[in-house]
């Protein structure tokens, strides 16, 4: 089968083999990245916008570094520079990127939905790079990567997703991407920030941080979002550590071969202790890594064929 | 069912690679210089059938790698994204003779392509193409330094090379 969607906007409407074709491009992309030289013509003359408003490190280096690679021509928006702050609608921002005649945007909005009104207003390719709480799926197709490479299957594997996972896009992605590909997920934190309506996702709620982590396979920790909660989820950041951080003494009871994962930023010492996130358990760099081989991938399969629009509702 | 007539058995297969791997060792006298790069999908398996009978006409074994050519293609624009297969070159390219590997020569672009990804990799002394069909109808000024057989064919027929090393019969049909 072959990738026919214009746009990347979420997971939830991906199926595994889609999923699965994502993987096996970004296989050949990391390749790439190991070269001398690490760049392909594959987007040659291609222009993308980085539309990126709201803060990042990561993946707005990685789709940047990953458009270069592909020989793109890039424009960066950066908001606060921007007209935005004279009160410029997104639409129009938009609009006027593309009387560019620009080909793709990536982008990364507070607003849940932002990725899918563009898709609707725009010609351009829209890849979702985090909308809101809603979805970040190239985070959670770098995640299903990383798994995949280090257990040889996602199939069958105890993932367990520990912190804020309410207020999460990464959560939420890695959710439908780790179920579609047969993955046994497991949500824990605390109860105000992992409520039981998550069940219906397909996934077992718990709230007990040594249930969740006793059979994982893989531990993903995500960070507390502070500027996505509306109150105080819970007491304190002390509260939160000492009865859900990952510290040494709940790591030594995990199996031994049980890996760490994070999407970053890490908050050390508070989802996770210092030396841990450092330590040969912890796939965090190599998650950066694979960002970039899947973002490629992403690119050049989102940039193949004119297939039917692909809107989300 | 399209009709299909068969252009090589096994046997002719064979014997055209044997033939193929003695004018390749007929035109490069200093073997340690040769290195063999099997296009993906159907010349990987042809390179390394003909490494391994280089290996036997010079007594020492030929590198030999694989080459996907897929990014550099120039119709990404009107098509859906290929499939990407590995790319193992684990070897140095400069200053060897490359001899390019695929099993069907047509209009020329995949090899444009190879060479254009082969360039990423180093700065071949020379280029030589070795191919087990040669259908005709070049695009491209391309031409193939060994040919197991020429086939004229006409522009909607297939040439179909089924190699055992990936489920098929060994054997070369065209379907019109």
């Amino acid at each position: 089968m072959s990738w026919h969607r214009k746009h990347l906007l979420d997971i939830e409407s991906l199926t595994a083999e889609e999923i699965t074709l994502v993987l096996d491009t970004a296989r050949a992309f990391k390749a790439v990245g190991e070269r001398a030289i690490k760049k392909v013509p594959a987007l040659r003359g291609k222009t993308v916008v980085n539309l990126f408003v709201e803060p990042s490190t990561r993946t707005r280096t990685s789709f940047e570094l990953s458009e270069q690679r592909l020989s793109a021509d890039i424009v960066n928006f950066n908001t606060e520079a921007s007209s935005l702050k004279k009160g410029e609608t997104l639409k129009d921002t938009a609009r006027n990127l593309e009387a560019l005649n620009i080909d793709f945007i990536d982008i990364r909005h507070s607003a849940s939905g932002a990725p899918h009104f563009l898709a609707r207003v725009l010609n351009a390719s829209v890849i979702n790079a985090g909308d809101g709480a809603h979805e970040h799926p190239t985070q959670a197709l770098l995640d299903a990567f990383t798994i995949r490479e280090k257990k040889g299957r996602i199939a069958g594997l105890n993932v367990t997703i520990l912190g804020d996972i309410l207020y999460s896009r990464v959560a939420r992605s890695d959710i439908w991407a780790l179920t579609k590909m047969g993955a046994k997920v497991t949500l824990c934190g605390p109860s105000t920030l992992v409520p039981r309506v998550f069940e219906q996702m397909g996934v077992r709620v718990t709230h007990d941080v040594e249930e969740a982590i006793r059979d994982a396979d893989i531990i993903n920790l995500l960070r507390i979002q502070h500027e996505r909660q509306r109150k105080a989820a819970f007491p304190s950041l002390g509260e939160y550590t000492s009865l859900f951080g990952l510290n040494q003494a709940r790591l030594a009871r995990t199996k031994p071969d049980a890996l760490i994962m994070h999407p970053g930023p890490i908050n050390r010492g508070v989802e996770i202790d210092s030396a841990i996130a450092d330590c040969d358990r912890s796939l965090v760099l190599q998650q950066v890594t694979n960002g970039l081989a899947v973002r490629m991938a992403v690119l050049f399969l989102v940039n193949g064929g004119k297939g039917p629009q692909e809107v989300a509702p | 069912m399209p009709e299909s007539a068969l252009i090589l058995n096994p046997a002719a297969m064979q014997r055209a690679l044997t033939r193929i791997a003695h004018e390749i060792a007929e035109r490069n006298e200093s073997g340690g210089e040769v290195v063999i790069v099997g296009i993906q999908r159907g010349g990987v398996p042809l390179g390394q059938r003909l490494g391994g009978l280089l290996a036997g006409i010079w007594g020492h074994a030929v590198p030999t790698g694989s080459l996907d050519v897929s990014m550099h293609r120039d119709d990404l624009d009107r098509r859906a994204a290929p499939h990407v297969q590995p790319t193992v070159i684990p070897f140095d390219v400069t200053g060897k003779t490359v001899v390019l590997v695929d099993d069907v020569l047509f209009s020329g672009r995949t090899i444009r392509a190879a060479m254009d990804a082969l360039n990423d990799f180093g700065r071949p002394r020379c280029i030589q193409l070795a191919v087990l069909i040669d259908r005709g109808h070049r695009e491209l000024p391309i031409k193939a330094d060994f040919v197991g057989k020429n086939v004229p064919t006409a522009p909607t027929e297939r040439v179909r090379v089924r190699l055992a090393e990936m489920g098929g019969a060994d054997e070369v049909v065209i379907e019109k």
